[in-house]
């Protein structure tokens, strides 16, 4: 929302502000248009709303589009000057709305003038002067041209080229008069491609077979099996979560607990681990509830759209809410897919920029037809237990509710609410009610109107649920809930429902039953709609060819058409990005006017029309990619380059790049052999200090560590609540998972530091990494040191490191022998092979080895 | 070159070493400190930078009061009210008026309080604030406040981060991007918190689109003070600098393989981690604090023991040079038992408040330090009733209207009131101020042209004050 005008009605501004917004009185006098008006108009109005360009769809300088008007409606009402658009916002009727909105105010007279125009009839010409000057539309932008493949360039350097990519690399680094690095060493290429593809570090044994394999291919064989491993599809969901604004809570004050919001996630894995094509990958996000027969699968994909906020603060009015939900799933299928921000053209047009806010609206309107709600959507197993014990549970909850006259009591309650909607204002308790009714339930006004007949069962369920959560407050009196013995009831209701099996529901969308029409928001202001937009695609794009009013599903085939220039593109791009640390448009969300153009466009080129032409293939996408030449080099920085392209722009080298937070969680985990692999299912909650879920409004998201196994499990599984974010993974910049992110920073931070060194967590993969080199190696010192040093960093210790840590060891052997207590503490088991000292002091060691800059690297 | 640098590294390094045994790690920092860009490509993001033009406030602490107080019982006398007590508004204002809760039709509700002049200056307060009386000279109460948002979360968006997007960075961030801090040990942005939690939460503090080193720090009141400042148990000081310089050594030869210089910045950043474990504890002690400063806060009194402790620490922050200390009291937000809920907040938090100002002011810090108290937005003259049935339920709604805030201090003219409201408190009618030209000015007293201080993010100039604000000419010194 941009400015959100309060309240203020015109009239009551008029009347509280005095004289400075009253009307100037029109001239007394007839007014000559061509001597008076049209100079005024030509000077003041028409370079933004004229020939040139039409900002909020306006254009003034004919009467045909005087009357057209723009966005909000007619610039006038000829004879009726009072009420015409034109002479309210050249007069400021609404505070800090004026026109135009730079250079000197127009004057009371020239508004006079404007006025008497108006009332005497607005003469002028019917249409533009022919000869007013037609401007060049402004030149097409790279990024609106749909890809051509371009023939790979040849370079001198042929032998180098592994695949096309290197061939647009090493060209362009040849006409910089720059070389490629050498390929990174074996132990090296490992690593970083273990992460970049599962997110995971090699094991030393891992590690140790990729060194010894003589095969000329070993690399590749490498990349294949890391493109089947489970862990790859866990990876790449993170990259997803990032683009869909992925958390477990609503956001906002109240900041709910999504139960159902993994099962988003556990699809994402599931798809991404069967390389679902991209193009059907899009349908079935977009609109896989619109498929014909949509299975449960595809529908659950349009969970992405279910990440948005929501606000449930008491007060809030939910269409307000619905209407930034829907805004924020039109800018996010902009950003995401199109690369093109769109915040700006949701309050008003930008000059020269590709978007107006008629295509933001008309983009929304895809979405404003959708509604919320749940799906069965039962992971394997669930079903049995489930309906085994549905039954019973039954039973016992009609015998429930029959004892304390739910039924009854909630048909009263529901016939209150109805009664508070029909006559606002009568009572404050009930209006209260309704408004919790409102906000903590969804299109509450829609199913109390209804009624339970014309509901379906799950809106029933959700109906009852929502009342029995609700009911009391003002509207019962304290004494009429005891005699209900309405706690009691609640109390045993809540012991029924625990002893049903979990069924897994997902959180989708679907068509609206409520018509809706899409109004363009004047200034992004929901309450003041402007001209109503039909659904379609933005008017520089191709357009969209359908048959009747297009849906989201013909938005869905629209993106992922050969036409459409854009989704290929951004989609590569951002992959790029990944596998580079730098994408080639660097500004991964914005392929627009604003955003910068490509360092290597015939290469970003190349690998859009690859991605269609081999169908669309995620994996195939990533093989290409860290299968080349490129990819593989050193990532050690080369002083003559560093001079020359400081950031690595011209690809002379790999990057190195900071863990993101995920990673640094499981690599440690893994590094200390604590890591619990399991893949998909719900959100778990690590240990974190105490106080920290205070410091929002929540009461219903405090945080209860997981126990056992599940607690060791990946970092993106952690539940994220948007108040009170998991502070690790805000730490090592994890997006707030508010807007799409389509690129993470990497920022290096003194609380990084503390993190690492002092969190239990981390501490205890110290320790377990201690644990895990006393049981496994029984050697000298140097010895466990280089273990130890594969595990955490995936090659071997240098001499000189493990001189420098044989070192340490032998310094702070000596601190913990002098204080046997804080041995004690900090590696507290007993061991027959290790006197304390020592093994604290391994567990010291390995806690430095877990904050090597290394370690937390992916080189 | 590789090599001479390492050398003049070594040589620095034995410097520091016999003078005054920090390890290797500070070296870098230093390094950086000095603002060699030309050998250190990543230089301390943190570190100190010039304003546009120099500014009077060099420390800002923001005392957040969330929830929203009721100006109309605090700090906007209207006996106009008394007259409307009990009847409804005439429909000819209250046309479309959309509030959170209540009705337009909401009866007035007359404040109870008794009002009386203060200071040199006469200023107006209620009789819940006597201790802000007693300072009533150094403040300027800012009674023509208005907001765009009348709930909660998008109003505390507006206050701290300009607009209701999400995604934007707040203000404490904004001032440390822009100023750096001067602390060698401690963060430049921190957040103290007491009473419930907001609902803001972390976007009140959030560095948004900026790098995350300008994002808010929480002190927390119990437990570490920073999330992860106390080594594990059994890890010793003489352990975490035997870890450090272990870590020195092995990060600067993986340096000088890789030649990058990010490894010498996170060496600095462990350094920094290092020195904020001794300093935070030394920043927590009050016992070299004298009986009469902790009296003057309040601190022994239970009832006000968590904030009166937070304003201390917002004074020893300010001396240790934090940049922007963000204190948060919640919650204001009274809908119901206005009398009861907000005499406890004033109980609470006037006799700390007015001490912090006095504290400031007698150790010379006032000046440079920019103190600025309120809430998200203000509080309806109309009544909140929830429950007809209970004795005292009466509340207010939220008013994004007309509001209060006040500040004090760096560069702002003290023992001034700019602008008024209407008899009922319910329009600005003089000197309306906008919270974006409430930041507009906050900027200003610190050296900004709100303008101009910008962040490149998505192919636009983001500031603070999105597309509006304008310096309040009337509000400063």
């Amino acid at each position: 929302m941009q400015r959100e005008i309060l309240t203020v009605a015109p009239a009551l501004a008029l009347a509280l502000l005095g004289a400075a917004a009253e009307l100037p009185p029109p001239a007394p006098r007839p007014v000559d248009f061509a001597k008076e008006v049209g100079p005024l108009l030509r000077s003041r109005c028409q370079g933004c709303h004229g020939a040139a360009q039409q900002l909020s769809g306006l254009r003034l300088d004919s009467r045909a589009g005087v009357l057209q008007g723009g966005y909000a409606g007619p610039a006038i009402v000829p004879g009726k000057s009072e009420q015409s658009r034109l002479i309210h916002l050249v007069a400021e009727l609404k505070p800090g709305v004026v026109m135009p909105p730079a250079g000197p105010r127009l004057t009371a007279e020239q508004i006079g003038v404007l006025r008497a125009w108006i009332d005497q009839g607005a003469q002028m010409p019917e249409r533009p002067a022919a000869r007013a000057a037609q401007p060049a539309p402004p030149p097409s932008h790279w990024s609106f041209a749909p890809p051509r493949k371009p023939t790979p360039p040849q370079p001198r350097q042929a032998a180098w080229v592994r695949n096309p990519i290197d061939a647009f690399v090493l060209a362009r680094l040849e006409a910089e008069g720059l070389t490629p690095s050498p390929e990174a060493e074996r132990a090296t290429l490992i690593r970083r491609v273990s992460f970049d593809l599962t997110g995971l570090p090699p094991t030393p044994r891992e590690v140790a077979d990729f060194l010894a394999d003589p095969r000329p291919d070993a690399y590749e064989r490498l990349v294949d099996r890391l493109l089947q491993s489970p862990h790859y599809g866990e990876r790449w969901a993170r990259h997803w979560l990032d683009l869909g604004r992925y958390a477990d809570s609503d956001g906002y004050e109240k900041d709910q607990p999504r139960p159902h919001a993994w099962r988003y996630r556990h699809w994402l894995i599931e798809a991404l681990n069967r390389d679902l094509p991209f193009d059907e990958f899009t349908i079935q996000t977009m609109a896989g509830d619109l498929l014909p027969q949509a299975a449960a699968g595809p529908q659950i994909a349009t969970g992405f759209h279910r990440n948005t906020l929501t606000n449930r603060e008491g007060g809030t009015n939910p269409e307000q809410f619905r209407f930034e939900q829907t805004v924020d799933r039109a800018a996010t299928v902009g950003t995401v897919w199109l690369g093109l921000t769109m915040g700006c053209a949701q309050c008003h047009d930008h000059k020269y920029d590709p978007i107006s806010q008629r295509d933001f609206y008309q983009l929304f309107a895809f979405f404003n037809t959708a509604d919320e709600t749940y799906l069965d959507a039962p992971l394997p197993g669930e079903e049995g237990p489930y309906f085994r014990a549905l039954p019973e549970y039954r039973r016992q909850r009609e015998a429930l509710f029959r004892e304390y006259r739910v039924r009854e009591l909630q048909a009263e309650w529901e016939a209150g609410l109805r009664e508070a909607i029909a006559n606002p204002g009568k009572s404050h308790e009930w209006d209260f009610a309704l408004n919790v009714a409102r906000v903590m339930g969804d299109y509450a006004d829609r199913r109390i109107l209804a009624g339970p007949e014309r509901r379906t069962p799950r809106e029933n369920e959700e109906m009852t649920r929502l009342f029995i959560q609700y009911y009391g407050g003002a509207i019962v009196t304290k004494e009429r809930l005891k005699e209900l013995r309405w706690e009691e009831f609640k109390e045993k209701f809540k012991k029924l429902d625990e002893t049903l099996p979990w069924y897994s529901q997902a959180p989708v969308l679907y068509p609206s039953p409520e018509a809706r029409k899409t109004h363009i928001a004047i200034r992004g202001d929901w309450r003041e709609p402007g001209i109503e937009v039909q659904p379609a695609t933005p008017a520089s794009l191709p357009p969209l060819q359908a048959a009747g009013t297009p849906t989201r599903l013909d938005l869905a085939r629209w993106l992922v058409s050969r036409e459409n220039p854009l989704t290929a593109r951004v989609t590569v791009n951002r992959f790029w990005g990944e596998f580079f640390g730098r994408a080639l448009v660097r500004t991964t969300e914005d392929f627009g006017r604003q955003g910068e153009p490509p360092s290597h466009p015939e290469l970003l080129d190349w690998l859009a029309t690859e991605f269609m032409d081999q169908g669309w293939s995620m994996k195939a996408m990533h093989r290409l990619m860290v299968t080349s030449a490129t990819y593989r080099q050193s990532s050690a920085v080369r002083p003559e380059v560093q001079a020359k392209d400081p950031a690595n722009v011209l690809l002379a080298r790999q990057a190195r790049l900071r863990l993101p937070a995920e990673s640094l969680r499981d690599a440690a985990l893994a590094a200390s052999g604590l890591l619990n692999p399991a893949i998909g299912g719900k959100s778990i909650r690590p240990p974190q200090p105490a106080g920290v879920t205070a410091l929002g409004y929540s009461e219903q998201g405090k945080w209860v560590e997981t126990e056992g196994p599940e607690r060791y499990r990946r970092g993106l599984y952690i539940q994220f609540l948007r108040t009170t974010p998991y502070p690790m993974l805000m730490n090592f910049d994890a997006p707030d998972s508010n807007v799409a992110c389509t690129r993470r920073q990497r920022s290096n931070t003194p609380l990084q530091a503390l993190n690492l060194l002092n969190d239990p967590v981390f501490f205890e993969a110290a320790q377990g990494l201690a644990n895990r080199l006393l049981r496994q190696v029984r050697g000298p010192v140097t010895e466990r040191i280089n273990y130890g040093f594969q595990l955490a960093v995936g090659r071997e210790a240098t001499a000189s490191e493990k001189d420098k840590l044989a070192g340490f060891f032998a310094k702070q052997k000596q601190v913990f022998a002098r204080d046997a207590e804080a041995a004690r503490q900090v590696y507290p088991l007993e061991r027959e092979d290790a006197d304390p000292a020592e093994a604290a002091t391994w567990v010291a060691l390995s806690r430095a080895l877990l904050n090597l800059d290394e370690f937390m690297t992916r080189e | 070159m590789e090599l001479r640098e390492f050398l003049r590294i070594q040589s620095r390094r034995d410097f520091f070493r016999q003078s005054t045994g920090l390890g290797t790690m500070a070296l870098a920092h230093l390094l950086a400190l000095e603002g060699r860009t030309a050998d250190m490509p990543r230089t301390d993001p943190l570190a100190p930078k010039p304003a546009h033009f120099p500014g009077k406030a060099k420390a800002v602490i923001l005392l957040f009061m969330e929830g929203a107080p009721s100006q109309v019982d605090l700090f906007d006398p209207k006996p106009g009210l008394q007259k409307w007590h009990g009847t409804a508004l005439p429909e000819s204002m209250t046309k479309d008026l959309k509030l959170a809760f209540i009705k337009p039709t909401a009866k007035v509700m007359a404040s109870p309080r008794v009002f009386t002049r203060h200071g040199q200056c006469g200023m107006e307060l209620s009789d819940f604030l006597p201790h802000l009386g007693t300072v009533a000279d150094e403040i300027c109460l800012v009674r023509s406040m208005v907001t765009d948002a009348f709930n909660h979360h998008p109003a505390q968006l507006m206050l701290m981060s300009g607009t209701m997007q999400f995604g934007r960075p707040s203000m404490g961030a904004w001032v440390t991007y822009g100023l750096g801090s001067e602390s060698q040990s401690l963060p430049g942005f921190v957040v103290l918190s007491s009473g419930k939690g907001t609902s803001g939460g972390a976007t009140n503090f959030t560095s948004g689109f900026l790098p995350s080193t300008y994002q808010g720090v929480p002190f927390r009141s119990s437990g570490d003070p920073v999330l992860y400042l106390s080594s594990p148990p059994g890890i010793t000081a003489e352990t975490q600098r035997n870890t450090l310089d272990v870590l020195g050594q092995l990060n600067e030869e993986h340096r000088l393989r890789t030649g990058d210089y990010e490894i010498a910045s996170r060496l600095a950043a462990y350094e920094l981690a290092f020195r904020m474990q001794a300093a935070a504890p030394e920043l927590l002690d009050f016992s070299k604090e004298s009986p009469r400063t902790l009296e003057m806060y309040g601190i022994h009194d239970e009832n006000k023991k968590a904030f009166a402790t937070n304003c201390l620490l917002a004074r020893r922050m300010v001396e240790r040079g934090v940049r922007f200390v963000q204190l948060m009291h919640a919650s204001w937000d009274d809908h119901t038992q206005l009398n009861k809920n907000l005499k406890k907040n004033c109980d609470i938090t006037d006799q700390p408040v007015a001490a912090l100002i006095r504290d400031l002011k007698q150790r010379g810090l006032l000046d440079s330090t920019l103190v600025i108290w309120g809430g998200e937005f203000g509080r309806t003259p109309m009544v909140e009733i929830r429950n007809t049935n209970e004795e005292g339920n009466e509340g207010r709604d939220h008013h994004p209207l007309a509001f209060t805030m006040w500040l004090a201090g760096g560069g702002i003219k003290p023992g001034t009131v700019v602008g008024k409201t209407d008899d009922l408190g319910f329009h600005v009618i003089e000197d309306k101020v906008h919270v974006n030209d409430l930041q507009a000015t906050i900027l200003h007293c610190l050296g900004f042209d709100h303008t101009r201080l910008t962040f490149r993010h998505q192919g636009r100039d983001f500031r603070l004050t999105d597309i509006h604000g304008h310096v309040v000419k009337k509000m400063l010194a």
